[in-house]
């Protein structure tokens, strides 16, 4: 029985195998034949399950193993400087768990206790100070839900139709619940007479671990929404994602959301340090570089259908779904289409009223079987339309990595499945 | 503040006022006449307070529903909120500060704080020269960056690059893009090497800096850098960058209110993924995706629009098979910047398709031929599905001399589907 409730991604990428499947597990009960699951008794009904001893802290059941981040060796020199990608495509509602959440590391992640973690204020400051762990805990903290985007995510497609699969084009992203200290408060206690006037001053935020990542935030921004979180989804980050403190930079590119955060200086310019200019800097056509892109703009994805996700019921009803975000607020409305962007309809919004945080979409039809080029657009609440591949290439070019956030299409056969490429 | 407060201050103003009228004319002694006017009159006055009453009860009533109402709507907007991004009421303001945290000290503040800014500031004094940082580059970074900080396998290019950040594939060293020498000094100070950061002397990493900068061309062999020179070093693409323009290329034009029906005629497939099974489960390299665009249905607008069931535009087909025609379409796309076909098509570049199996060769009105097709036509020569094919996948061998600048149909299975869609189509 296990064998026959895997599921294998592999079957469904063959293509045949997963449509034969579905049509057998809908099949016995339409030809009248009883269905054993309902009329034997099975173990599961009869034999008694696992104690409450037997797993303190549980991960998901092992019939959803492929659920997981995943790596791709070849788009990078060591996976110790590396990303992996969340499986979005298998998610639904919001919230990413922070067990398949994705990774982003310049030096690997470090193991650093609460007890060891220390964070400094200085720079332009009236009294430089250093913070304990515990001394986080005792300032006025808030919760947000806000979504993480690598300013890379999509980056591979820029030339083109490249990685076979939502988790791949969009999955370096994730969305969670933080509980932090507004860095506002922080800067308050160090004090910031001594910055005189704020508006042309930064913040220098740099991490603990050997990669010592740093990048400069406009003050603006750093007394705004900024946030020093110390959990996520309810519970301690992940080591992975900083434990036990990181920065959170509503909106902005995640790079600039420092992990192991262990200072935070206040400068009179930006720092101008390796991840700001070398890396995450935008180069366009004409070979000049945009600096400091530091907004995710206005991106959404179907997540289900997609290469990973085929339909595997045949024709009928069909839910397709998928998600949507800005970095300049909330998200008002997404609009699919199912045949390469003639056609439009607008999506029903899961869940409405975040800002800067994940929006699940929902459009729900009945599928002729009939072949689909699947497409969504988010609109913010700028009234900013996410752009096709077509236009943004006019406006930058193809030599850009970073920013990528045009409209994906998924083309699905008569089978249902779903394969990434580009459209006319 | 309550709207119903409010609505009740004016009530209660005309209750009092008639009262204290009625109240003061009564109590003077005047004759019976006027006394009964008076009466008659306090007997308007008090069905007037009763009135007002009313009013004002009812007014109450009104606002009191309306107070529900808002708070109703306040109830809903907090939960909405709740619901939302903003999880809890914001953090509160002092006046003064919580007194958390204690006084860094200067050792500590120096032991962190080695960021060097782009004018110099945080640069410890010291020196490197070319030829020691050499010998630190090979030792310490050349197993990742090569010895001639080249790069090894996808390990980051250090030197060269020059004048490549305007093709399609930039090659971004530190010579070629980085807009600060700064950076380097602080990135190899603080971060490198890998495995092992911050175990580098200021000294040393003066000499690697020289060293790249020798790599990238940019100094001599007999170069020094130091805390001193370190400014007046000159990057080749301190230029090259603005800041975020964004808003002004792009957000100004893309917040139009979006099309949602007809947006295009057609759409199709013009690549399908190069990466099939990216992460295959055995492990290994990803597995290459050997589908063909010409697989791929075309969906066009009045197909939408009338919701059929069948999305792939097939034009009239002539007995061939749909799928090859369709298929043929999508291969067209090469073709169509020089070839036209259909109803209005006219030469351009190249002759006009139409009927083009089956007719002799260089034979479309009004369009001048090379040498070899006029040969052909001379000749007698007519199109079939043989020699077609054959001048589809080599124009040149097939046709030498032949105008048509085409390198050929790459797939076999398009030139059949090309054939198909082309034999749609009557003369």
């Amino acid at each position: 029985m296990d064998e026959f409730f895997k599921p294998s991604r592999r079957s469904f990428l063959r293509g045949s195998a997963a449509v034969a499947a579905g049509t057998v597990a809908g099949g016995a009960a339409a030809q009248g034949t009883p269905d054993p699951l309902i009329t034997d008794l099975q173990d599961w009904a009869s034999y008694t399950g696992v104690g409450v001893d037997e797993t303190p802290y549980g991960l998901p059941i092992s019939f959803e193993s492929d659920v997981v981040r995943r790596n791709v060796e070849w788009l990078t020199a060591s996976p110790i400087s590396s990303i992996n990608f969340t499986p979005i495509h298998a998610l639904d509602g919001t919230i990413t768990p922070q067990g398949c959440a994705f990774e982003r590391h310049h030096s690997g992640a470090i193991e650093l206790t609460k007890e060891d973690y220390r964070l400094m204020i200085n720079g332009l400051v009236d009294e430089p100070l250093v913070f304990t762990y515990a001394d986080l805990e005792r300032l006025p903290r808030e919760n947000h839900v806000y979504f993480c985007e690598c300013a890379a995510n999509t980056g591979m497609e820029w030339a083109g139709a490249q990685l076979n699969g939502a988790q791949f084009t969009h999955g370096m992203i994730h969305n969670m619940e933080y509980t932090g200290v507004p860095l506002r408060t922080l800067l308050r206690e160090a004090g910031l007479e001594a910055a005189g006037d704020l508006s042309d001053k930064w913040v220098y935020v740099e991490g603990a671990d050997a990669s010592s990542n740093g990048r400069s935030i406009p003050m603006e921004k750093a007394l705004d929404d900024v946030l020093v979180a110390f959990k996520a989804n309810g519970e301690a980050l992940r080591m992975e994602h900083g434990y036990p403190v990181r920065l959170v930079v509503p909106g902005w590119e995640g790079n600039m959301w420092v992990k192991w955060l262990r200072r935070v200086q206040v400068t009179d310019m930006a720092v101008g340090s390796r991840e700001e200019t070398s890396k995450y800097t935008d180069v366009y056509e004409d070979g000049i570089a945009r600096k400091w892109t530091w907004v995710m703009d206005a991106k959404s994805v179907i997540t289900s259908p997609s290469p990973q996700m085929p339909i595997t019921h045949g024709q009928g009803p069909l839910v397709i779904s998928g998600l949507a975000w800005s970095g300049h607020g909330q998200i008002t409305r997404v609009d699919v289409s199912r045949d390469g962007g003639i056609t439009w309809e607008t999506a029903r919004l899961g869940k409405q009223g975040d800002t800067k945080a994940l929006t699940r979409f929902y459009l729900d039809i009945n599928w002729d079987g009939s072949p689909m080029l699947l497409q969504s657009r988010a609109i913010d609440e700028t009234g900013y339309v996410q752009p096709t591949k077509d236009q943004l290439r006019e406006k930058r070019g193809e030599n850009a990595v970073y920013h990528n956030n045009c409209i994906q299409t998924w083309f699905v056969n008569e089978e249902g499945i779903a394969e990434n490429v580009e459209v006319s | 503040m309550s709207k119903s407060l409010n609505l009740f201050v004016p009530a209660i103003g005309v209750t009092t006022l008639a009262l204290g009228l009625a109240y003061g004319l009564s109590s003077r002694d005047y004759g019976a006449q006027t006394i009964e006017t008076l009466e008659t009159r306090v007997q308007q006055t008090e069905a007037n307070v009763a009135r007002a009453i009313a009013d004002a009860q009812a007014a109450a009533d009104e606002a009191a529903r309306l107070q529900t109402e808002r708070d109703q709507l306040e109830q809903l907007a907090a939960e909405a909120a709740m619901s939302g991004s903003n999880l809890t009421d914001p953090a509160p303001v002092i006046e003064g500060k919580y007194g958390l945290g204690r006084t860094a000290l200067s050792e500590e503040i120096a032991a962190w704080d080695v960021d060097v800014l782009p004018d110099g500031r945080g640069l410890p004094v010291g020196q490197g020269d070319v030829f020691t940082g050499e010998e630190v580059f090979v030792d310490q970074c050349a197993s990742c960056h090569g010895d001639f900080a080249e790069g090894v396998g996808n390990w980051p290019v250090l030197a060269g690059g020059f004048d490549t950040l305007a093709n399609e594939d930039p090659v971004k060293t530190v010579g070629s893009y980085w807009p600060h020498l700064s950076t380097a000094w602080d990135y190899i100070n603080r971060s490198m090497p890998f495995g092992a950061a911050g175990t580098l002397t200021p000294d040393e990493t003066y000499a690697i800096v020289a060293y790249i900068l020798y790599s990238n061309d940019l100094v001599d062999d007999d170069f020094v850098l130091s805390n001193e020179n370190f400014t007046e070093v000159e990057m080749y693409n301190s230029d090259g960058f603005v800041v975020d323009d964004r808003p002004e290329l792009e957000y100004a034009e893309w917040q139009a209110e979006p099309c949602m029906v007809n947006c295009k005629e057609t759409v199709e497939i013009t690549m399908r993924a190069t990466f099939l099974d990216v992460t295959p489960e055995g492990g290994g390299d990803s597995v290459m995706n050997d589908a063909t665009t010409s697989d791929s249905p075309v969906f066009s607008a009045s197909a939408s629009a009338e919701g059929s069931d069948d999305s792939a535009a097939v034009e009239e087909t002539g007995g061939v098979d749909p799928a090859l025609v369709a298929a043929g379409e999508s291969a067209f796309r090469q073709c169509k910047s020089c070839h036209q076909v259909g109803e209005n098509a006219s030469n351009r570049t190249g002759p006009v398709l139409n009927g083009i199996l089956g007719h002799t060769i260089g034979a479309v009105d009004g369009f001048r031929y090379s040498d070899v097709f006029q040969e052909a036509n001379a000749a007698g020569e007519v199109w079939d599905a043989e020699n077609l094919t054959a001048f589809l996948a080599d124009p040149r061998g097939a046709m030498a001399g032949t105008k048509m600048s085409f390198r050929g149909v790459r797939e076999e299975a398009d030139i059949a589907a090309l054939i198909a869609y082309l034999q749609s189509f009557d003369e």
